[in-house]
C-alpha cells in the first residue's frame, strides 16, 4: 500500500512566484489495483505522480510505501526504490532520439551492471511480448506514435517495477491506439502490476480495468471515489 | 568455496562501466558535429605544445651530446668587451698551472658564402697538417660545389670553393666525409688545414681562436679558471657547465617565445573547450533529465559524462601526439623551423633524434585531459541534480 499523510508541495518557495501544487493530500492506494486520478490541467495530479514515483520530495508531509517512509530517505536510495519500484510512462514518451528502440528499453538497466546478454534478451523478451521486436533496430525518430507508445511500455517494464506510473498515456494517441494502451495496462494488471494513471481521457476512465478514481481540483483530492 | 561479497560485486561494477562507456560513445556519436569539431580543435592545441616540447626537449639532448665530448674549459681573450683572438703563447703559460693536463689552441671561425646562401664552421684539425689543398667535411654539410654552382650535399672529391681574404678563390678538394653523433656538428663542420684556414681568414701567425684545457681533476677547474685570470686579466675562461647551461637556456628561451605565442592558442582553446563542454545543450539537458527519471542517480550521470570527457579528451589528445611526434621527428619541424632554429639556412635538412621525456607528456596530460573532463562534468552536475519531476512536468 501506498499512504500519504498531509502531502504538500510548493513549487518556488518563499519567491514571489510561489504556488501551491499539492495542499494536504491525505490518501491510501491498494496494491494489484488500478487507480486513476482525473481533474483540469494544473490540478495537481502529475505532481502528486512523481511524489508518488519518488521523482520529487514533497515540501511537508510523508510518503509511506509498505509502512516504509521514503520521504527522508537521502537521493541515493530513493533513486534505487525509484528504478526498482517503478516504471514510469511519459506523457511524450522521453525516448532517447538518436538510439535504437533496443538501446533505449535497455537504459533504465544500465545502472545495475546487468550483463550485457542478459539485458539484451530481456529488452528484446519485452519488445517482443509488445509486438514491436521487428522494429528493435530502427531508431526512434522513425517509430510511429504507437511504436513509440509501445517502446516507452518496455522501457518502464525493462527493472521488472511493481508499480506502473503513467502519466496522461492517451493524450498523444488517436482512440484505436488508445484502446490498445488500455488492453495492454490491463494485461500488465492481470499480471501483477500496480497501476497509476492521470489522465482526463474518459476512454481512460471508462475501461473496466479502473478500480478506483481520484478527482482532484486546486491541488486537493475533490473526491476520491471507490471505483468503477 | 564461497565467493565473497567483494568478487560478486567486482563484475556488476565493470558491466555498470561498460555499460556507461558504450552509452558515452553512442551519445558523442549522435552529437557528433559537436564532438568532431571539439577533437580538433582539442587535437591542434595538443599538437603545438607536444610539438614544442618534443623539439625543445630534443635540440637540448642534441646540444649535450655535442658538448659531451666538448673540453672541459675553453679560454677566450676579450678586447673592449668582444671576444678577440688569442696569442698562442698564452697556451704555454697556463700549461704550467698545477693540475693542467693538456693546453692546445684551436683555430676556427664561420663562414658564410653568399652565392648559395651556405653557412659552415671552419676548423683546423692537426690530422691534415700535411695535406694542404684537402678538407673533410660532416655528412650534413651542404655547400657549393665548383662544378655545379648550386648548393648541395658535399661527396668525396667534390671540389668546394672558398674566397679568401685577400680576395683570390681557394679550392679545396672533399678528401673525406665523416658521420658525427649529432646532427648539429654533421650538417655544418668542415675540417681543414691550418695553412688553409690562414688563407681563408686573416689570422696572424701566433694567433688563435681560442684555447682549450684537459685539466686532471674536474673539482679543480674553478680554481685554474681564476688562475688564468690573474695570469692573463684579458681572457675569459668559460667551464662546461656553463656552456650546457647557455645552451639549455637559449633553447628554453627559445621554446618560451613560442609557448607565449601558443598562449593565444591555448586561450582560445580553454574559451571553446568551456563553452562547449560547460554549455549543455537543451537536447543534452533534457536527455539528462530522462536518465534521471528513468531512474538513474546522479552520480550514475556524472560517470557517463566524465566518460564522455576522457573519451574526447583521450582521442584528441593521443591525435595531437602523435601529429606532433610526426611534425617533429618525420617533417623537420615545418612549422617552427624559423622560430625554433634560427638559423635557418644552417641546417637546411635538420633531423633531429627522436626524444621523448615520459614527465613532460604526464605534464600535458594532466594540463589538458584532465580540466577538459573536468569542465565537461560541472555542467553536468548542475542538470543531474535536478530533481527528475522536471521531466514529467514537461519543463
Amino acid at each position: 500500500m501506498i499512504r500519504l499523510h498531509d502531502i504538500r508541495k510548493v513549487f518556488h518557495l518563499g519567491k514571489p512566484n510561489e504556488f501551491v501544487a499539492i495542499d494536504g493530500i491525505n490518501l491510501e492506494i491498494e496494491f494489484l489495483k488500478t487507480t486513476v486520478f482525473n481533474g483540469p490541467s494544473g490540478s495537481g495530479k502529475t505532481t502528486l505522480l512523481s511524489l508518488m514515483g519518488c521523482m520529487a520530495r514533497p515540501t511537508s508531509g510523508r510518503i509511506f510505501l509498505d509502512d516504509r517512509e521514503i520521504t527522508s530517505l537521502p537521493e541515493r536510495f530513493l533513486t534505487e526504490i525509484r528504478r526498482k519500484t517503478f516504471g514510469f510512462m511519459f506523457q511524450q514518451f522521453h525516448l532517447l532520439p538518436g538510439m535504437s528502440v533496443l538501446e533505449n528499453v535497455m537504459i533504465p538497466a544500465f545502472p545495475e551492471g546487468i550483463p550485457y546478454e542478459r539485458l539484451r534478451d530481456k529488452a528484446i523478451g519485452l519488445l517482443r511480448k509488445l509486438d514491436i521486436d521487428r522494429k528493435r533496430d530502427a531508431k526512434i525518430e522513425w517509430l510511429s506514435g504507437g511504436e513509440a507508445q509501445r517502446t516507452a511500455i518496455a522501457r518502464a517494464l525493462i527493472n521488472d517495477p511493481t508499480i506502473i506510473i503513467a502519466d496522461e498515456p492517451t493524450a498523444h494517441l488517436d482512440s484505436k491506439l488508445s484502446m490498445e494502451l488500455m488492453s495492454i495496462l490491463k494485461q500488465l494488471k492481470a499480471e501483477g502490476k500496480t497501476i497509476l494513471l492521470a489522465s482526463h481521457d474518459p476512454l481512460v476512465w471508462e475501461s473496466d480495468m479502473v478500480d478506483r478514481m481520484v478527482t482532484m481540483r486546486d491541488g486537493k483530492i475533490s473526491e476520491a471515489g471507490g471505483g468503477a | 568455496m564461497a565467493p565473497t561479497i567483494g568478487e560478486l560485486k567486482m563484475p556488476a561494477i565493470i558491466e555498470k562501466h561498460r555499460h556507461l562507456i558504450d552509452f558515452a560513445l553512442s551519445s558523442l556519436i549522435r552529437r557528433k558535429g559537436k564532438t568532431f569539431s571539439l577533437i580538433i580543435v582539442f587535437a591542434w592545441v595538443v599538437f603545438l605544445l607536444a610539438s614544442v616540447m618534443f623539439f625543445s626537449r630534443a635540440i637540448q639532448q642534441e646540444a649535450s651530446s655535442v658538448l659531451q665530448g666538448s673540453p672541459e674549459m675553453i679560454v677566450q681573450r676579450l678586447v673592449a668587451g668582444r671576444q678577440s683572438l688569442i696569442p698562442v703563447s698564452y697556451a704555454k703559460d697556463i700549461a704550467e698551472i698545477r693540475g693542467v693536463q693538456h693546453v692546445a689552441a684551436r683555430l676556427w671561425g664561420y663562414y658564410y658564402d653568399p652565392l648559395s646562401g651556405a653557412n659552415v664552421t671552419l676548423m683546423v684539425n692537426d690530422d691534415l697538417k700535411e695535406r694542404v689543398g684537402e678538407v673533410l667535411v660532416g655528412d650534413a654539410v651542404s655547400f657549393r660545389t665548383a662544378v655545379q654552382g648550386q648548393k648541395q650535399r658535399a661527396r668525396k672529391n667534390d671540389i668546394l670553393p672558398f674566397k679568401t681574404a685577400a680576395g683570390d678563390v681557394l679550392m679545396l678538394k672533399v678528401a673525406g666525409v665523416f658521420s658525427a653523433a649529432s646532427q648539429l656538428v654533421a650538417s655544418d663542420l668542415i675540417l681543414l688545414s691550418e695553412q688553409d684556414f690562414r688563407s681563408i681568414f686573416p689570422i696572424e701567425p701566433g694567433m688563435a681562436t681560442d684555447l682549450v684545457l684537459q685539466v686532471r681533476n674536474a673539482k679543480e677547474l674553478a680554481t685554474i679558471a681564476s688562475k688564468i685570470l690573474q695570469m692573463h686579466p684579458d681572457t675569459r675562461p668559460i667551464l662546461k657547465d656553463e656552456i650546457l647551461r647557455t645552451y639549455d637556456a637559449i633553447f628554453g628561451w627559445r621554446s618560451g617565445i613560442v609557448f607565449v605565442l601558443l598562449t593565444g592558442a591555448v586561450f582560445a582553446f580553454i574559451i571553446l573547450a568551456w563553452d562547449k563542454a560547460t554549455g549543455l545543450g537543451a537536447d543534452e539537458r533534457r536527455e539528462i533529465g530522462i536518465l534521471k527519471a528513468i531512474g538513474w542517480e546522479t552520480a550514475d550521470v556524472l560517470l557517463l559524462k566524465s566518460w564522455e570527457g576522457v573519451i574526447v579528451s583521450l582521442t584528441a589528445f593521443l591525435l595531437g601526439l602523435a601529429l606532433a611526434y610526426v611534425h617533429i621527428f618525420m617533417t623537420s619541424s615545418a612549422f617552427f623551423e624559423p622560430v625554433l632554429k634560427g638559423w635557418a639556412v644552417l641546417y637546411p635538412e635538420f633531423r633531429l633524434m627522436p626524444f621523448i621525456d615520459a614527465y613532460q607528456i604526464a605534464v600535458l596530460f594532466f594540463w589538458t585531459v584532465v580540466p577538459y573532463t573536468i569542465a565537461s562534468i560541472v555542467p553536468s552536475w548542475r542538470s543531474a541534480t535536478v530533481d527528475p519531476d522536471t521531466v514529467m512536468r514537461g519543463t
